[in-house]
């Protein structure tokens, strides 16, 4: 059962290649936001690196979210692409569960941030129990005050990862005990995560069909917000 | 040979497959009009998400009511400029992996040269050389057709797009969006005489457009007569507002005609759906012993089959795309 599983949520464009619990092959690139001229390009040279076809993928996955809206529609417009294509069933990750799964292994509380602008972040709250992850607190868009409020409220350890770090890790540190900032090749986004998440799902029957496979924004667009949607 | 098309440029999710450039065997367009009528125009965001959601179904149901299969199509072709980007990415992506998936041939179309294309599909025998009229929202040109891969500009706006002019009279007139039909429609009922607004024809051997005058002085008379409590037909300023932009574009099209010596000329884009510039077009040039070509109303508005057409073209010119195809906003023509 193989997956190729595309990410490009945020700055890092990523895809990889799984087989069961294999992970055969993986690109990340974390420079330039250049997603919808490199991706297929990337894939195709990683499929060729691992001696495979795309015709061989059993699904397609990809991170839907939340994310950069372009970025976001840049892996699904392709995942779904390949997915028509090929008539395959797709799953769809969470951006965040993503990062959760980095360090699957934390005691104590996960918490990716990706930076919304705004003062705001697009965060969840997963619980890690050594061996998996688990989210307590659903994906979600906040003040960066009021994460830090809800931090506030949990003693156990808190690790927190994703491309919000970087704005938004000082003042956390500074007004939350017990908090930890996850190492930065560890703290970004990488499709073999993902993946892994992407398995269980084709495992556990919940693929989705190409049509149906659908973008989780969290926030509407300005316009709609404008408008009183 | 037949090609599977994408556009998504701008509000329309469409996909067409055309056989040998000509020949139209299905064009499926799915309107977001309805969704952007409410914020008075296209909201690029809420365009590029749903053209994420609608394209497969717009692609399943080509498919499917064509009776044929991926196997049957030959090469893939998209829309990757101009446009808005957003939207633009979402046609360029899905188009990138089906080609890749399907192992066929990538050809990135420009989307000006789709509309003009367009007339292609309508004419079967029609070939270039020939002159253009673009007009649309985005762009107004005086196009040279040299050959299907070869263009000279010989005219373009200097500020306002003549659509774009139209939208925005049409707010202020309040119709609703899209305001091109709107006010042609108006046009007809209204007095063209009843205001004389400018005509800005700028040097006499330009070929070159200028619009934003000719709206400001559509936008000052109507709040001058809101101020004044002047009453006024709608209608009246609709009808004397087209009168002056197809004033411009028609003389200057059969201008330029004579000049280059051309004998055909084809209307294109989104505002060669105008009645008023059809009928205009065809009697000033006819008159010249020029002949008009304009496509039917469902080819005016942006659609795949105009890009299926185009590329045809291109491929014949040996102008396929590699994977690092991206969607470039500002494409030129030239
Ligand atoms: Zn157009």
């Amino acid at each position: 059962m193989k997956l190729l599983m595309i990410d490009t949520a945020t700055i890092v464009a990523s895809a990889a290649i799984i087989d069961e619990e294999k992970l055969i092959g993986e690109t990340i690139v974390n420079y330039e936001k250049k997603h919808s001229e490199k991706l297929l390009p990337a894939i195709d040279h990683l499929l060729k690196d691992v001696g495979l076809s795309i015709q061989t993928m059993d699904a397609f996955g990809v991170v839907s979210g939340p994310g950069s809206f372009t970025g976001l529609r840049i892996g699904m417009a392709t995942a779904k692409g390949f997915a028509q294509a090929l008539n395959k069933p797709m799953v769809t990750v969470s951006t965040l569960e993503s990062l959760a799964v980095n360090i699957y292994y934390a005691d104590g509380i996960i918490c990716p941030i990706l930076d919304a602008q705004r003062s705001q972040v697009y965060t969840g709250v997963y619980q890690a129990d050594g061996t998996q992850v688990e989210q307590i607190i659903p994906d979600t868009v906040c003040d960066i005050n009021e994460l830090i409020v809800y931090l506030n409220k949990r003693s156990e350890k808190k690790y927190i990862l994703g491309d919000g770090c970087q704005k938004y890790y000082k003042e956390i540190e500074d007004k939350v005990d017990n908090v930890y900032q996850v190492m930065p090749y560890l703290a970004m986004n990488r499709a073999s995560s993902a993946a892994q998440i992407g398995i269980r799902k084709m495992k556990e029957g919940k693929t989705v069909d190409f049509k149906e496979a659908s973008l989780m924004y969290i926030r509407p667009s300005s316009a709609e917000e404008r408008f009183g949607k | 040979m037949k090609i599977l098309a994408i556009e998504s440029s701008c509000d329309e999710t469409s996909i067409a497959i055309v056989e040998d450039g000509r020949n139209v065997i299905i064009n499926k367009i799915y309107s977001q009009i309805d969704i952007h009528k409410k914020y008075g125009g296209v909201v690029p965001e809420i365009a590029s998400r749903n053209h994420v959601i609608k394209l497969p179904y717009v692609l399943e149901s080509a498919l499917t009511e064509s009776q044929l299969t991926f196997d049957d199509i030959d090469a893939i072709a998209v829309t990757h400029g101009p446009g808005l980007v957003g939207a633009l990415l979402v046609g360029v992506s899905a188009a990138k992996a089906l080609a890749y998936a399907l192992n066929k041939p990538l050809i990135g179309v420009n989307h000006i040269e789709g509309h003009i294309a367009a007339n292609y599909i309508q004419f079967p025998d029609l070939k270039p050389p020939f002159l253009t009229l673009v007009v649309s929202g985005g762009h107004t040109y005086l196009i040279q057709v040299n050959a299907y891969e070869s263009y000279t500009i010989l005219g373009r706006t200097l500020d306002d797009a003549a659509g774009e002019a139209f939208d925005k009279v049409a707010r202020v007139l309040g119709y609703p969006y899209p305001g091109g039909p709107a006010i042609d429609q108006a046009a007809r009922e209204g007095n063209a005489e009843a205001v004389k607004f400018p005509r800005v024809f700028l040097d006499k051997n330009s070929f070159d457009f200028s619009f934003s005058g000719l709206k400001s002085a559509v936008l000052n008379y109507i709040n001058h007569c809101k101020q004044k409590n002047i009453e006024f037909k709608r209608e009246d300023i609709a009808a004397s507002f087209q009168a002056a932009v197809l004033d411009v574009l028609v003389e200057k099209t059969c201008h330029c005609a004579k000049k280059t010596g051309l004998k055909k000329v084809c209307i294109a884009g989104g505002v060669s759906a105008n009645q008023g510039l059809r009928t205009r077009m065809k009697k000033q040039a006819g008159e010249e012993g020029i002949t008009v070509y304009y496509p039917d109303l469902v080819l005016c508005t942006d659609n795949a089959a105009m890009i299926g057409s185009m590329a045809y073209y291109d491929y014949q010119a040996g102008k396929t795309s590699d994977l690092y195809l991206n969607a470039e906003p500002g494409l030129n023509i030239e």
